[in-house]
């Protein structure tokens, strides 16, 4: 009964419209993965959409050949991508800047080649997603998941856990004379960035109902840092808006045709100019909505400093 | 029963003699100082206990377990900290949660425990660890600069942030590299007081310093070092007129006159 109620609501938006919309919800979603490692934990990624590209075919694959309940598929795909990161972070989060970045790349250009030589993906032909059997819409099933993911990221920065990750990202030296076990933490970060990538992944898949390797190449990955860094890097709201906005721009700027990249582009470089550290880098959203609503706000001083308060630039 | 004892500990780095055959005791409760000239490896012998390096040679043990390949992180939850001789401060974060990440040892919830933030359990960790970095910070004076950041403080500021910082690690050995340098003499004398407190405490500490008024005030014993090998061992007063000592720092020929 609620599904249908909420399916005659989703029917009521305009296609186009709810499809921008997801989208977003998919951004936010990889945005905040990518945040957690590039901008809590200051290790560089270039390879996001990798993770993103194992669970779009996990989640794919299990709903061709298995037809399990969404749900499952869903958990599957994130988990699916979380061992690959688990995988690939052992050797790589050994190093660090400009070399891990490189390694990150390298390992999503591995992929994809491998991805475009599997028959079970069907080669580069790529894969027709059918559409899930979901009891509520897919896109507030999308949203659902954007809502958990944000709040597992605000529990997560404000723990013990989240506080040994900014350590790592301040000084990895010191972190770890502060007995916090850098490589452990760094791998743990990074599982959780490739999770919720696989679970943007798989919404992807479903949502968009026809996935293919090269989908997930370097571009898809510097558009997901984009957000991160254009939102504030280690800001959960930056990252949210980052990726609304930058989801959202090149549909809003179709009117101007040919131009559209072009301004796009121009409009990311004035940004960065006037808020390097973010649009809402070293800005505390708690604190200015209470200003907003008169309240005075509470000192936080028994649980850790505000999570919003952030933001800085990639080393 | 010494606290730290260190065996015959060699490093080398390619055909660099960086510690040569070190033997040194950190007895239960005191305050020792390593002092010698600059280069003389004195850091090294700081990064050799705290796992940064490794041994070539010799064993380090802590309360009787050799700690010679353990990880730092380890180290420190055995219940060694330190600070730094250069500023190893998290930069971006506020003072208040520099010292809540050195409070890290006394905390036990990983990722899992991150998720179920809102458990009473998890609450109630999170308490003690902020009370606990309380209590380091009123220690040192800083409970009124709790929301600054780091890099917002002045240096002397920052080195006392840097020793609640270690202190949040509820080390039974403290390891200060350097403490005074760069302080006024009233900073020093605050200093001073605030390590003896420390001491009193019933933490053991061994600290590098070239400070010599700080060191033969504070020091319960010393140890000098001069190309990574020891010169000289014993209380303040016997070092000071060591003939080996007073050549190392000052150069032959001197000796005599002083």
């Amino acid at each position: 009964m609620i599904g249908e109620y909420l399916e005659n609501l989703v029917n009521l938006v305009d296609a186009y419209y709810l499809q921008i919309f997801v989208n977003i919800g998919i951004a936010i979603i990889l945005a905040l993965g990518l945040n957690l490692v590039t901008g809590v934990t200051g290790q560089l990624s270039l390879g996001h959409a990798a993770f993103m590209s194992i669970g779009a075919f996990t989640g794919g694959i299990l709903t061709i050949k298995l037809g399990m309940p969404f749900s499952v598929n869903l958990i599957s795909s994130g988990l699916m991508a979380a061992f690959f990161g688990v995988l690939i972070g052992f050797p790589i989060l050994r190093l660090s800047g400009d070399y891990l970045a490189i390694a990150t790349l390298g390992f999503a250009e591995i992929l994809k080649v491998i991805l475009l030589n599997l028959d079970i993906t069907n080669r580069a032909l790529g894969l027709s997603v059918p559409l899930p059997n979901t009891p509520i819409p897919l896109p507030i099933y999308v949203w659902l998941t954007v809502l958990l993911v944000i709040a597992a990221m605000i529990l997560i920065q404000n723990s013990r856990f989240g506080r040994a990750l900014r350590a790592i990202r301040e000084d990895e030296i010191a972190a770890e004379t502060m007995g916090i076990n850098t490589t452990l933490y760094k791998i743990q970060a990074f599982a959780i960035g490739a999770f919720t990538a696989g679970l943007g992944g798989c919404l992807y898949a479903h949502f968009i109902a026809y996935i293919n390797p090269s989908d997930f190449g370097f571009s898809k990955s510097v558009d997901i840092l984009n957000m991160v860094v254009l939102g504030g890097l280690g800001s959960i709201p930056g990252s949210v808006l980052g990726a609304s906005l930058l989801t959202a721009a090149p549909e809003f700027l179709r009117f101007m045709e040919r131009y559209r990249m072009l301004v796009y582009g121009a409009l990311l470089v004035f940004l960065m100019i006037f808020r390097p550290n973010g649009l809402l880098g070293g800005v505390s959203v708690r604190q200015l909505v209470c200003k907003a609503l008169g309240i005075k706000p509470r000192p936080r001083q028994s649980l850790s400093t505000d999570s919003n308060m952030e933001g800085r630039r990639v080393k | 029963m010494p606290l730290l004892t260190m065996e015959r500990v060699s490093v080398r780095f390619g055909g660099l003699v960086a510690v040569n055959q070190l033997d040194l005791e950190v007895r239960q409760g005191e305050i020792l100082a390593l002092i010698g000239p600059n280069g003389a490896g004195k850091s090294t012998v700081f990064n050799l206990i705290t796992g940064i390096y490794r041994p070539t040679e010799g064993t380090i043990r802590f309360r009787e377990e050799m700690i010679n390949d353990k990880q730092p992180h380890d180290i420190a939850m055995r219940g060694i900290s330190r600070t730094f001789q250069t500023i190893h401060l998290f930069n971006e974060l506020s003072v208040f949660e520099n010292v809540l990440i050195g409070a890290h040892t006394q905390g036990k919830s990983g990722l899992f425990g991150a998720l179920g933030g809102f458990l009473p359990a998890k609450r109630r960790e999170e308490r003690s660890l902020a009370s606990l970095a309380r209590e380091c910070l009123e220690l040192v004076q800083l409970d009124s600069k709790t929301e600054e950041l780091a890099k917002n403080l002045s240096y002397g500021e920052q080195r006392r942030l840097e020793i609640a910082r270690a202190l949040a690690v509820k080390p039974s050995l403290l390891l200060l590299d350097e403490p005074a340098a760069g302080m006024n003499p009233q900073e020093k004398k605050e200093l001073m007081e605030l390590i003896r407190q420390i001491q009193a405490s019933g933490i053991s500490i061994l600290m590098v310093e070239h400070d010599m008024k700080f060191v033969m005030g504070l020091s319960d014993r010393i140890v000098v070092l001069d190309y990574g090998a020891k010169i000289a061992e014993g209380l303040p007063e016997e070092v000071r007129f060591n003939p080996a000592v007073i050549e190392a720092y000052l150069g032959k020929g001197v000796s005599g006159q002083c």
